[in-house]
């Protein structure tokens, strides 16, 4: 198996926040943290494009880096998980996140910043799966039950995906192809660019 | 004379030493793969917390766990698959 990813189709999603929903019944996600939003980008403009972010698992994982007490793990899918038992609820992982994926609970006296809380792809935590201790640290863990992220599952329109990456990269490349649109929403050339871009840009 | 030199390239040495040293400090945590003290998700949950899990595919075995994700993957997401 190739490792877990997500991947958002933008021409698919219409903005239901059903993946937020389900994640935060899923795993009773404390009020306050978010381990799913969607992200709208020129909002009430025809044409405007949503997105649901969470953590991206990231193959070299920023947090991984800047943990100053290496409380981050990888499991052998991919999957990048933390142990809350570890960790100090220092922010650094907030800061080096680009998703914007750490969360942090503010609770209790001088609203002081608690454990880190994550997307944990469904995979739970370093208790034993399916544990009640599992449950009450990081939720429900669907992986362990032979089961994929709820937030894809629920999704209506089937715009998040989740799983395997190359079956998620299969159906991703399936779509886009009997579209005949929607590959230049991703990429290199989007991210970064292209040279008739950047020649439209300076002109 | 030749014993003067032989100090001196034994400071040289200590010092090249030392400095090999700091540099060793400024390396990174490797990020390793493979889990922190936690148990693979294809050996299943624990038991006595087997109500919600899928049924077709057996604990412990990764390849049946690999094959029924995949599975569930296609059908559930792979919508051109289902209606082409």
């Amino acid at each position: 198996m190739a490792r877990m990813k997500f991947i958002c189709d933008a021409e698919r999603c219409i903005e239901c926040n059903g993946c937020v929903t389900a994640c935060k019944n899923e795993h009773e996600v404390p009020w306050g943290v978010n381990r799913r939003r969607v992200v709208t980008l020129n909002d009430g403009v025809p044409g405007e494009k949503s997105i649901s972010v969470a953590c991206m698992h990231c193959s070299d994982a920023p947090c991984m880096a800047v943990c100053p007490v290496n409380c981050f793990y990888k499991t052998d899918e991919g999957v990048v998980l933390h142990d809350k038992d570890v960790c100090i609820g220092c922010g650094y992982c907030s800061y080096a996140c680009p998703f914007g994926a750490p969360q942090f609970p503010a609770q209790g006296t001088f609203g002081v910043r608690g454990k880190m809380d994550k997307c944990t792809f469904c995979a739970g935590g370093p208790e034993a799966n399916g544990s009640d201790e599992e449950f009450e640290k990081y939720g429900r863990n669907r992986l362990a039950e032979g089961k994929l992220p709820i937030c894809a599952e629920m999704c209506s329109t089937k715009a998040l995906l989740a799983g395997d990456g190359d079956m998620v990269a299969d159906i991703f490349r399936t779509r886009v192809v009997k579209r005949d649109k929607g590959a230049e929403v991703w990429g290199w050339g989007t991210a970064y660019g292209t040279s008739s871009k950047k020649t439209g840009a300076s002109s | 004379m030749s014993a003067r030199y032989g100090f001196a390239g034994l400071v040289k040495l200590l010092s090249a030493s030392c400095l090999m040293a700091s540099f060793v400090a400024c390396t990174e945590t490797p990020q390793t793969l493979g889990s922190k003290n936690d148990q693979p998700a294809y050996q299943g949950v624990q038991s006595g917390h087997e109500a919600f899990v899928r049924p077709g595919w057996t604990a412990g075995d990764k390849t049946s766990w690999e094959s029924a994700l995949r599975a569930r993957g296609q059908y559930g997401a792979n919508d051109h698959a289902r209606s082409p």
